[in-house]
Parts: C-alpha cells; structure tokens; sequence
C-alpha cells in the first residue's frame, strides 16, 4: 500500500532542517524515527526532539497511518 | 472553558472582567477566582531582550490547551477556565499569557490555576525566539522551573 505522509517541523528545528515541512510517500509500516530518517538523511535526529502524530504527542517508535501529519519540534517554551 | 490564541496585545484585567460579566451562569456561584498573568521581561540569562517572537503550532497548541483544562476540571471542581496565550511579535512589559480559574472555593482555583499554568509550560506548542538589544537572535531552549536562580 502506498503511503502518503505530511512532515512538519517548528521552531528552531525548522531552521537546522531548512524548511517548514516535507511530504514522504512510501510503502508498508514505518514508525515516527524512519519518517524522520526518510526526510533527512543527512541529518540524525536530534536527541531532545518532541513529535506529534495528528497533533497528539508520540513516542519516536509509534507507527504512522497513511495521512497522518508527522510534527517534530524542540522542547515548548510557552507561557 | 474558554481557549485563545492571539496575536495582538491584549489587556489581561479586561478580559477577566469581561470573560466574568458574559458568564452569567457562573453569577453567585463562584467564591474564589485565581489569576495568573506571565509578562514579558527585559531580561533572560543574563542578556537584555528588547523583543521577542513566539511561534505555536495552529491546531495542536489549542488541542493540548484544551486537554490539560479537561484534566483539570476532571481533578478539581472549576466552574470555569479562561486561557489566552500571545502569539506573534511580543515587547517587553506585554502580556504573554493568562490563565484564570474560577471555583466556590479557593483551594481548587489555585490548584488548577496552577497544575494548567506549569502543565502548559511543558506541554502546549510555543517556542520564544528572543532579539537581544545586542541585535542577536536565539531560541529560547528549555523553560526553567518558575523559581529564580542564583
């Protein structure tokens, strides 16, 4: 089954990856650490990073459904 | 229960007030209210700010809000919540954020005022890029534990 999966980064993550968001199509089951291995593959991803699946916070091994919008983000500092 | 995200400046006082006038079902019923405001300073680590941009994520940031008022009235008796949050291009001296509880009594306003303020300090999408007078930029990159440090 072909997958399509949104990919959105904020904050300071956004400038070290350089852009706001990717788009990966891919086939069979991924976890939240391979789309981010995907989409930078020149990159490790950063220890510190939060992620979100359809806005729900997620541990980095969760697996991704097709459509789902993959956020990645620094610690919050709101408030 | 009542979540907002703003992007300009708003009056914090105001918005109780006028958040208390327009909920009449609460009139008579609520004994406590508890009120947070976070203000913006002129100064962090150190450094002199002179400004600040605060990026959130739409959608999440009012999810996550909304989630931890949930939990709170789950964990206490609230009658109400109001919460705005600034986002955008912030001075020193402007409001950041409020958070306001109202309760028949005091014990459960300031518990949740407080459980919503620090959960949203660990959970709800912001990030602060501060502009030093010095010019420079940075990304503010943990949020400490609301007790000045020596």
């Amino acid at each position: 089954m072909i997958m399509t999966i949104k990919v959105r980064y904020f904050a300071g993550l956004k400038e070290q990856v350089g852009r706001p968001e990717d788009e990966l199509v891919f086939t069979g089951l991924s976890t939240v650490r391979e789309v981010w291995c995907a989409v930078n593959t020149d990159k490790p991803l950063p220890g510190n990073i939060l992620a979100a699946v359809n806005m729900e916070y997620v541990e980095l091994d969760s697996i991704v459904q097709d459509g789902d919008e993959v956020a990645f983000f620094p610690p919050v500092t709101g408030g | 229960m009542t979540i907002r995200i703003v992007q300009d400046c708003f009056d914090p006082y105001r918005e109780i007030q006028a958040y208390q006038d327009s909920a009449k079902a609460m009139t008579g019923k609520f004994g406590a209210t508890a009120i947070f405001i976070g203000t913006m300073r002129d100064f962090n680590d150190g450094d002199e700010v002179k400004g600040m941009t605060l990026e959130h994520y739409p959608g999440m940031t009012e999810k996550q809000l909304e989630l931890i008022v949930a939990k709170a009235q789950q964990q206490w008796r609230i009658i109400d919540a109001l919460v705005v949050h600034r986002v955008g291009a912030i001075l020193p001296n402007e409001p950041i954020v409020l958070v306001a509880v109202w309760s028949s009594h005091r014990g459960d306003a300031f518990d949740a005022s407080r459980y919503i303020m620090e959960a949203l300090k660990s959970k709800a999408p912001f990030w602060k890029k501060e502009l030093l007078t010095s010019d420079d930029e940075r990304w503010v990159l943990k949020n400490s534990d609301g007790y000045k440090t020596m």
